[in-house]
């Protein structure tokens, strides 16, 4: 195998390891952020037991969201470095403020977060919350601006030529705000919203069903199905925007998105389908024209396709991207049916007695992940061949001075590393879960709140 | 070239790198250290005591290595490239022993199985001495130099060219160094049986230091002669290595005293100095090429444009503060002796 297959498989793969983590603790914190504000609101201990029950499981997936993401900033220069070179002025200052404004607050707040509920006022602590959740917002913007701008680049002039040319800044804020970035940066927050707000809504459906912790489960359940609601349906208004986006900047995607061959012709939106590529044919359920209404609202007007396109220009995996794509729509279409549903459940107040809903909230929080997984290979796979939209080729973007048995080493210590991440953070979560928010033996309604709290805290400290 | 204050802006860009890279040495470097000690430490209290003392630290000075990463990318982007991609492989193995630092301090006191703990004991100590190593080896190769052609690309070998007895030789001694520094703060942060213990330990940590370091100075004005041309050339800078010597021969003497305070403030004082050597012995080159010469990455064409160099000084100059302050506030959160206790953190 070649040193551009290994590299590009060895970057897959520890970039979508990378993204299980953030989703969880972006969404995770902002639940953390409710609950703690309710209790400082209301005084209820019961809010206070939420929010430390939330901050032990988010340590977790931060802890390893942390050690992967680090991985990700050096691999760059590892095994790209002529795309190092090439997008350093930019690349590299969107990764440097990451670093100073995102991780500083992120981590230094962390400290507090975690080890802090003796140490300091309980409105300090939730200024550190508050801190680590704003901080991990902020380093998704800085991450999807460096990658928006790969897809859509704006701002910048080339100098220099052959192996040294480089892209420079010239203008800083049209780098930022480059046509792609806020469309994504708005997508991929909700993602991790969704991502978080499914699994407490699905831990606590489980407490609800096997009897444990039912009254604060029935709070959080509720508060979070609010999040998750308003979440899912404002995922569709960014993904739709985000679309029209790649119609305009990257109009070879979006053909792949839709598997659209036919250079000029009105488009059609498919629900689901397989392509053939050789034959440029999908076999499929399709709205006829369905893909021209959505972008120009008009069921005839032609839809550039990939034939526009010189065969070394377009994307050559029509089909994954396409599944990848639709597979996104489907489980956003999903999670929307399933919140309001849920809601209307809520308002007749029915929301807690039918036990195959609460069950398909269980097994639902795979749901998000997948979604942002799905999306990120569609966006990032229909980008090909080019790493930086129509500027620099992916097979030019390597290191020409790692040699293929190198990668290949390091893809396997890769794999055998994160197979154990992954096991242990099943173990953990699944401990976590099963332990719960505190001890129910020692169940006591008197001095339930004392006791539970006492009970957290040791938990914690451990 | 535009200059500000009279230094031109690649000038600035490598004394914000050098200065991110020498506080992330003395931040993590006692992290590393008290990994590295870890498992001399015998009861499992101890090793309880020793993990907490960084517990609550430790990643948000992780996060300098990511700052120091990141301007180094966005401001010497050919120096990055080459860098990482000739060092391929002593960076990935640092990146996996970060990976198992970090769970290992996160996860060992999450289950209360004996083997449970003193696996992850393992693997702290071990990943904390690997990476004082490997961080020590690849200053090692830097300071040597390697072949670079006319695109600033590395020609020379692949897997384990890393490995020569220069970069052992530094990699070693910056071991040592962690062990004295991370000792010294281990000795701030606890009392009683654990104490008395490490001063013991801290005596033998200073000889190897000491010993270590002369070796490596030795051969490095027998065969790294490269090095030492400048301060041949400009008899005045002789103060730097003059200022690393006396700060080193003040840490025995202050611990001899039981001053861990001054101590500590000396070793860092150490690194710190260490770091200003380093620049003298390279400046303006970041990386030599040990062919042909012009072929060195220098400061200046390896920067990104002024532009970028100038949004990013801007960058620093409003987060650099608020990061100091963060670091202020969690180090007063959490200062003084670890104890051991249900009301402690
Ligand atoms: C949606 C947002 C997002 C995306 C697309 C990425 N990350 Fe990430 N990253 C985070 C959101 C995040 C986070 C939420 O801030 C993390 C995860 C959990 C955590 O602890 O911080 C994090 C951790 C994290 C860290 C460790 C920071 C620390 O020490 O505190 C680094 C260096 C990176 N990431 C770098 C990257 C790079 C180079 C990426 C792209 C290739 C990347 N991340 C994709
Ligand atoms: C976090 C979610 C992300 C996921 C799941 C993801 C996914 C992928 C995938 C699947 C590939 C391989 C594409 C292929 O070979 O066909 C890839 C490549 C790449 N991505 Fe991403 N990506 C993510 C974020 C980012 C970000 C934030 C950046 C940069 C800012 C980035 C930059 C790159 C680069 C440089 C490559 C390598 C060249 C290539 O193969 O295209 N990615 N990514
Ligand atoms: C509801 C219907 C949805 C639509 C119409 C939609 C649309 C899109 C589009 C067009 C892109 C590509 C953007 C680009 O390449 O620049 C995209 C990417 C992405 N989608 Fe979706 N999406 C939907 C639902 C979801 C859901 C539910 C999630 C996650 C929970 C999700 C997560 C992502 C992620 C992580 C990316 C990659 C980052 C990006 O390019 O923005 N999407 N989506």
């Amino acid at each position: 195998m070649d040193v551009e297959i290994l590299s590009r498989v060895q970057f897959a793969f520890t970039i979508a390891f990378h993204y299980i983590y953030p989703p969880l603790s972006i969404g995770i914190g902002l639940l953390m952020v409710v609950f703690e504000s309710l209790y400082i609101r209301t005084k209820n201990k019961q809010y206070e037991v939420l929010a430390k029950f939330w901050t032990k499981i988010f340590a977790i997936t931060f802890g390893i969201g942390v050690v992967t993401g680090i991985v990700m900033e050096f691999e760059f220069g590892t095994n790209w470095a002529t795309y190092s070179r090439y997008v350093g002025d930019i690349f590299g200052s969107a990764l440097a403020a990451e670093g100073i404004f995102a991780f500083a607050l992120e981590s230094s707040a962390l400290g507090v977060l975690l080890f802090g509920w003796n140490r300091v006022k309980p409105w300090v602590h939730l200024v550190a919350t508050l801190g680590v959740f704003l901080g991990s917002m902020f380093s998704a913007v800085w991450i999807v601006v460096a990658n928006s701008w790969q897809q859509t680049p704006t701002g910048y002039h080339i100098v220099g030529e052959g192996m040294q040319a480089r892209a420079e800044i010239v203008d800083f804020w049209a780098m930022v705000f480059n046509p792609s970035s806020v469309d994504r940066l708005t997508h991929v927050w909700l993602g991790a919203f969704l991502a978080g707000s499914f699994l407490i809504l699905s831990v606590h459906a489980y407490y609800i069903l096997k009897g444990r912790y039912v009254e604060i489960s029935k709070k959080a359940f509720k508060i979070t199905l609010v999040v998750a609601t308003i979440s899912s349906l404002a995922q569709l208004f960014t993904g739709h925007s985000s679309a029209e986006g790649v119609a305009v900047n990257q109009p070879a995607k979006l053909a792949a998105f839709e598997g659209h061959f036919d250079a000029e012709a009105p488009g059609d939106l498919y629900l689901m389908g397989w392509v053939d590529k050789e034959n440029q044919k999908v076999t499929g359920l399709k709205i006829p024209g369905g893909l021209s209404f959505m972008l120009h609202q008009d069921f005839e007007t032609p839809v550039t396709g990939l034939n526009a396109f010189p065969e070394e220009d377009r994307p050559s995996q029509v089909n994954a991207v396409f599944q990848f794509y639709h597979l996104m729509v489907a489980i956003g279409m999903f999670l929307i049916a399933l919140s309001l549903f849920a809601m209307w459940q809520w308002k007749r107040g029915k929301l807690f007695e039918k036990k195959w809903l609460l069950w398909t909230f269980v097994f639902t929080a795979i749901l998000p992940q997948l979604a942002n997984q799905f999306g990120w290979f569609a966006a990032e796979m229909g980008r090909q061949p080019w790493v930086v939209y129509g500027l620099l080729r992916t097979s030019d973007a390597l290191s020409k001075s790692v040699q293929a048995n190198q990668v290949l080493f390091s893809l396997i210590l890769f794999f055998i590393v994160y197979s154990i991440l992954l096991l242990l953070f099943i173990y953990l979560m699944n401990k976590g879960i099963k332990n719960g928010p505190y001890d129910e033996e020692n169940y006591d309604e008197g001095s339930l709140n004392k006791a539970i709290a006492g009970v957290v805290l040791n938990d914690i400290n451990k | 070239m535009e200059t500000f204050l009279g230094l031109d802006y690649p000038t600035w860009w490598f004394l914000v790198v050098g200065g991110l890279f020498s506080g992330y040495a003395i931040l993590d470097g006692f992290d590393f250290g008290a990994g590295a000690w870890h498992m001399f430490f015998r009861q499992n209290k101890s090793r309880e005591i020793a993990l907490k003392a960084i517990d609550p630290t430790w990643h948000g000075n992780e996060v300098w290595l990511v700052i120091g990463g990141g301007t180094l990318f966005a401001g010497f982007p050919v120096f990055y490239g080459t860098l990482l991609s000739a060092m391929y492989t002593p960076f990935i193995l640092f990146l996996l022993f970060i990976i198992f630092r970090g769970i290992s301090i996160k996860f060992r006191n999450m289950e209360e199985m004996p083997w449970w703990r003193k696996m992850w004991d393992w693997s702290y100590s071990i990943s904390s001495i690997m990476l004082a190593v490997l961080l020590g080896v690849v200053v090692g190769n830097v300071l040597n130099g390697m072949p670079l052609d006319e695109n600033y690309e590395y020609i020379g070998g692949g897997f384990f060219e890393f490995l020569n007895p220069f970069s052992i030789l530094v990699g070693i001694t910056s071991l040592a160094l962690f062990m004295m520094h991370g000792g010294i703060y281990l000795l701030l942060k606890t009392e009683g049986k654990l104490y008395d213990r490490l001063q013991d330990l801290l005596k033998k940590g200073i000889i190897f230091f000491i010993v270590s370091y002369l070796i490596t100075t030795v051969y490095t004005l027998l065969y790294v002669t490269h090095l030492s041309e400048v301060f041949r050339e400009n008899q005045a800078l002789f103060v730097v290595p003059l200022l690393v010597f006396l700060s080193i021969a003040n840490v025995p003497r202050l611990v001899s005293k039981k001053k861990y305070g001054w101590a500590f403030i000396f070793t860092s004082l150490t690194i710190a100095l260490l770091f200003v050597l380093v620049a003298f012995e390279l400046f303006p080159r970041l990386l030599l090429s040990s062919g042909i010469e012009a072929n060195s990455i220098t400061i200046y064409n390896a920067a990104a444009s002024t532009k970028t160099l100038k949004i990013m000084m801007g960058f620093v100059a409003v987060g650099g503060p608020l990061v100091l302050l963060y670091s202020f506030f969690v180090y007063r959160t959490f200062w003084g002796k670890v104890k051991v206790d249900a009301e402690s953190y």
